[in-house]
């Protein structure tokens, strides 16, 4: 939480920027229902503008929510960026992998605890502190990406990630990516917290939106830099944690109830 | 009898002959000086494209360069100059794609000018059809045709 509020500190919203806004929102709530359209408003950004530091994309995860059992988010991530579910790959040992699932046990209490693991979009990530070419990236608004034009495969990132969140495309894909997704053989990828609906004004992402559809609500994606957003006000009230916190990399993934 | 082995002879001249033609003419491809000719299929959407023909003849990989680089680094995703726009225009309305027969649009030219390219590795050749669905998404039941026909494209 301290993270947090010294980032908001470091990128403060100007008044003026605050009142148009709120005059925006207000204009429109006129128009349409008033919440949806605040929403939009606060997550839009013109096409032609570069993503912004003011915003600093982040989830939380309720692991009290997620479902035993339940693999939508998995699945949403997989339809919506393109790659083959694990256990449909012929390879499963190597097949990549964006988002999973896991279920951990205490071993004194058999207490279980279901979460979605992904790249946790490091303010500090290491991927890109060991990246030999500068293909492995942090974008101004705090996603964590790889650009493929400049990968060359050589898995300095995925040995540097204490999340294990990075995967190598061994095998060619023969045009079966989407348009929005490009990805192929010989470089490494990850979660891009569904950037191409980010650029696109959704404000959310795939998981956050099957997680919600199946009623478990236990993903909440938004601006943690935003005092106002959802996700900010959830992550004031509830106590998260971020998983391997010893290692200080401030990140965009907070977890609830484990 | 050597009037009926003439007359034999010409007709057998004349069916290889058509025969000859008719290959010529199912060998789409123009040739000049005989060397092949791309072919150069007009868009199949659009009036004209986004800068002069001679231009993008020219420089459309300096285009599409700096484009890539405001898009991947910056998040700038404007259709004009990306190669999505122009998959979208030019992907060939009888395989749907850019790049995956002979005579598609992109490589067409650059089988004819022996330039070897490695955007469609990582890039889709078509155009996108629908926008991913959700299969439970409330709406997945009035477009199941085409999210099983991406299915279908996507194993």
């Amino acid at each position: 939480m301290n993270e947090l509020n010294t980032m908001t500190e470091q990128a403060p919203h100007s008044p003026e920027r605050r009142r148009f806004v709120g005059a925006a929102a207000a204009v429109a709530g006129l128009a349409v229902v008033p919440g949806v359209m605040l929403y939009e408003v606060a997550d839009a950004r013109p096409e032609d503008q570069p993503a912004s530091s003011a915003v600093r994309w982040g989830m939380l995860v309720d692991a009290t929510r997620c479902a035993s059992g339940c693999s939508d988010c998995v699945t949403a991530c997989s339809t919506e960026n393109g790659w083959t579910p694990v256990a449909q790959s012929e390879h499963p040992r190597q097949a990549p992998q964006w988002i999973r699932k896991l279920q951990l046990e205490d071993p004194l209490t058999q207490a279980q605890i279901n979460l979605p693991m992904l790249c946790q979009h490091c303010a500090e990530p290491p991927c890109v502190d060991v990246c030999p070419t500068g293909a492995s990236f942090k974008r101004a608004d705090g996603i964590v990406l790889v650009n493929r034009h400049t990968c060359i495969g050589c898995r300095y990132c995925m040995m540097a990630c204490p999340y294990k969140a990075r995967s190598l495309v061994h095998e060619p894909l023969n045009d079966t990516q989407k348009p929005d997704v490009p990805r192929g053989m010989g470089c490494v990828e990850a979660c891009t917290f569904c950037v191409q609906k980010i650029d696109r004004g959704d404000g959310t992402t795939a998981c956050a939106e099957a997680c919600a559809a199946a009623g478990h609500n236990a993903i909440l994606f938004g601006d943690l830099n935003d005092p106002e957003s959802e996700i900010s006000k959830r992550l004031r009230e509830l106590p998260t944690k971020q998983v391997r916190a010893d290692l200080k990399l401030n990140l965009g993934v907070r977890y609830h109830g484990i | 009898m050597t009037g009926k082995m003439k007359s034999l002879l010409a007709l057998g001249a004349v069916a290889l002959t058509t025969a000859a033609l008719a290959w010529a003419g199912a060998e789409a491809q123009p040739k000049a000086g005989g060397a092949p000719v791309p072919v150069i299929t007009k868009a199949a959407k659009g009036e004209h494209c986004v800068e002069d023909t001679a231009y993008m003849r020219r420089n459309h990989m300096k285009l599409l360069l700096v484009h890539r680089d405001r898009t991947v680094l910056q998040g700038i995703r404007t259709p004009k100059h990306s190669l999505k726009g122009c998959i979208d225009c030019h992907a060939s309305e009888a395989t749907g794609s850019v790049a995956s027969a002979k005579e598609d649009f992109c490589v067409s030219c650059h089988s004819y000018a022996a330039v070897k390219i490695d955007c469609f590795d990582c890039h889709s050749t078509k155009p996108q059809r629908t926008t991913a669905m959700n299969p439970s998404h409330p709406h997945a039941a009035s477009v199941s045709a085409n999210v099983e026909e991406m299915a279908g494209v996507s194993r």
